[in-house]
């Protein structure tokens, strides 16, 4: 039996801004219906390996494939379509501040769904009520506290029910409460809908508790030095692998 | 980190002593920040002149101590430790000694920088390189633009109906009383100044003139270009430069929206169509800052200006400034937007993005200015 196809796909991956190189020659492949991890030390290029997969940064060498087909070989008019496969939380929500939450949700469901107004409204209502948001759908982002824009944004990203869904640190800045919450959907959304999950965090309780995959990009040697299930690095022969699985204590 | 007060109200002080191979460091007074930090000068002589095997101290006469030690004892580990210096520290403080153990735990990380050559030629050559770099980029954010207009000629550019409303309220509506006070006055000192002039040759009714063509066919679109260069590029590169900071714009992108589409389009539709009725009614503003100052301090009569006025100004006065409108109305809106979309991912960034936009914008619209009139006059227009 041949191995599922591998929903997303990185090869040979370079990244660097102008001469610094941030990361060289990164390669994994995301299962479908996974929750994969990004993780590794401050300042190491987990959100600059998340702006690459998802067309914002183009990088220096390799690519990333979809199904198969390259988001950065394509030509601009695929790699559009290609990106309505992913939706992205970003580490501070990223909501438009000057559009209410259901205008934010509602956004991409009339441009590329073809929604009608009224249409949309219902969807992005519903968006909003799944991530316990319902009744705030006339809000503006600077009217709800900070776990409450994270969850925003998490409804907006999925308003096309998109394949694969993107988080950037989604932990940050939450109170433990808030950022279980957040935990239980991305969980929620990977049971229930089975979206293929990429999270880039270093915070160990979410890799472990809801990682399915992870890989381990090092700042200094400036690649990907470990791969494989959460609780199999924490066995790393890698001693700084192993030494981040377990906070530091050996 | 404090120790308790000690009585001995004496300054820091260190005494240096050799044992064979060996130096003692005998510290006492109190060591706190409030005088300074002592030098390691004096241990690095010592240490230069007959390098020891090994140090050790003594700190039974040392009173109050903060950073000021902790500091002094970092900097003699690391001398002692790049010599390959034995230390002894059992005789510091407890404290002490877990701190200056803590810094020195995590050997500072060499961020490989290259070299950067420091001399006239290179200097020159990378601010040429970021020039060049600049030119191209702001080439292909006009590009951009222009394939959004394109766009939007299809009937196929995607943008909110109501940003493009705001956008035209933002540059129109919204500027008006700015736009009619500041060409009120230059209507009324461009008067004024011809009018010294004018009067001593009797010629004062020919200040109409002066006023209807100058502000008509120059000044009323140039000072219009420089306000909205100062309120409305402003405001675009301010709010599109948080947007960036906010990751909005990245947000858009991945959502398959156009940012330049979406959010520039709606700005450079809504200022280069508002700005030629700002400069319309600029140039009314200015002729009656004009006739004010003719009629109170000339005294010709309201009637008289007037009718000079018309005689003055040919039609094509007025088209050169509309047009002028337009073009300086494109240079305000592509420079604010530019200078917001390519903004950096800080506070301060926005700042910086939004200073640019006011200073590029100003200059351009008065570059695009000059070569106007060089070329209608050129054309014997």
């Amino acid at each position: 039996m041949t191995p599922a196809r591998p929903h997303v796909e990185v090869k040979a991956l370079t990244m660097a801004y102008g001469d610094h190189v941030v990361q060289r020659e990164v390669s994994f492949a995301v299962p479908r219906g996974e929750v994969f991890v990004i993780m590794g030390d401050s300042g190491c290029g987990k959100s600059t390996l998340m702006r690459h997969m998802i067309g914002l940064s183009r990088p220096a060498a390799g690519e990333v494939f979809y199904d198969d087909q390259p988001l950065w070989a394509a030509g601009e008019e695929d790699r559009e379509r290609l990106k309505r496969k992913f939706g992205v939380l970003y580490q501070n929500a990223a909501l438009f501040s000057s559009m209410t939450l259901e205008e934010n949700v509602s956004l991409a469901l009339v441009e590329h769904a073809g929604l009608s107004g009224k249409e949309a409204r219902d969807v992005a209502a519903l968006k909003l009520a799944l991530v316990g948001l319902a009744g705030f759908e006339d809000h503006y982002p600077s009217e709800i506290s900070g776990g409450m824009r994270k969850r925003a944004g998490l409804a907006r990203a999925m308003a096309l029910d998109p394949e694969i869904l993107f988080f950037d640190e989604p932990s940050a800045g939450l109170d433990p409460l808030s950022s279980r919450r957040l935990d239980d959907l991305i969980l929620e959304l990977r049971d229930s809908a089975g979206t293929t999950i990429v999270l880039v965090t270093h915070e160990l309780p979410s890799i472990f508790e809801l990682g399915d995959h992870a890989v381990f990009l090092d700042a200094e040697r400036r690649t990907m030095i470990a791969q494989g299930r959460p609780d199999e690095l924490k066995e790393s022969q890698d001693p700084k692998v192993r030494a981040f699985m377990s906070r530091g204590r050996l | 980190m404090d120790s308790p007060p000690s009585d001995v109200a004496a300054e820091a002080r260190l005494d240096v002593v050799r044992e064979g191979t060996g130096l003692r460091l005998v510290l006492s007074g109190n060591w706190k920040l409030g005088a300074g930090v002592p030098p390691t000068d004096g241990l690095l002589h010592e240490i230069e002149t007959a390098p020891p095997v090994r140090i050790r101290f003594d700190a039974a006469g040392l009173g109050a101590w903060d950073s000021a030690l902790v500091t002094y004892l970092f900097v003699a580990f690391g001398l002692a430790a790049s010599r390959g210096i034995e230390v002894d520290g059992s005789g510091l403080p407890e404290g002490a000694r877990k701190l200056v153990a803590l810094a020195r735990a995590v050997p500072s990380r060499t961020v490989a920088h290259p070299p950067e050559d420091d001399a006239l030629t290179a200097r020159v050559g990378r601010v040429a390189l970021h020039s060049w770099g600049t030119v191209g980029d702001a080439a292909s954010f006009l590009g951009e633009t222009l394939l959004a207009l394109g766009a939007l000629v299809r009937g196929r550019a995607r943008f909110r109906r109501v940003d493009l409303l705001h956008a035209f309220e933002s540059s129109g509506v919204a500027a008006l009383g700015i736009v009619a006070l500041i060409n009120f006055l230059i209507g009324a000192v461009l008067a004024f100044v011809g009018a010294v002039q004018l009067q001593q040759f009797g010629a004062s009714i020919y200040v109409a003139n002066l006023v209807a063509i100058g502000v008509c066919r120059e000044l009323g679109a140039l000072m219009t270009g420089i306000v909205m260069a100062g309120r409305t590029g402003a405001s675009f590169a301010a709010v599109l430069g948080t947007m960036t900071v906010n990751e909005e714009v990245d947000a858009l992108a991945t959502m398959g929206l156009r940012p330049v589409e979406f959010l520039v389009l709606p700005r450079f539709l809504a200022t280069t169509l508002m700005l030629p009725a700002l400069v319309a009614y600029a140039d009314v503003l200015g002729m009656l800052g004009g006739l004010f100052v003719g009629v109170t301090m000339l005294d010709i009569g309201t009637a008289e200006y007037a009718r000079q006025t018309r005689e003055a100004l040919a039609l094509r006065h007025v088209f050169i400034g509309l047009a002028k409108g337009v073009a300086f109305g494109a240079v305000v809106a592509t420079t604010g937007c530019y200078y917001g979309i390519r903004c950096g991912r800080s506070a301060a960034a926005v700042g910086e993005a939004t200073t640019r936009a006011v200073v590029m914008g100003i200059v351009l619209v008065v570059v695009v200015d000059a070569i106007a009139t060089v070329f209608l006059h050129l054309v014997r227009l």
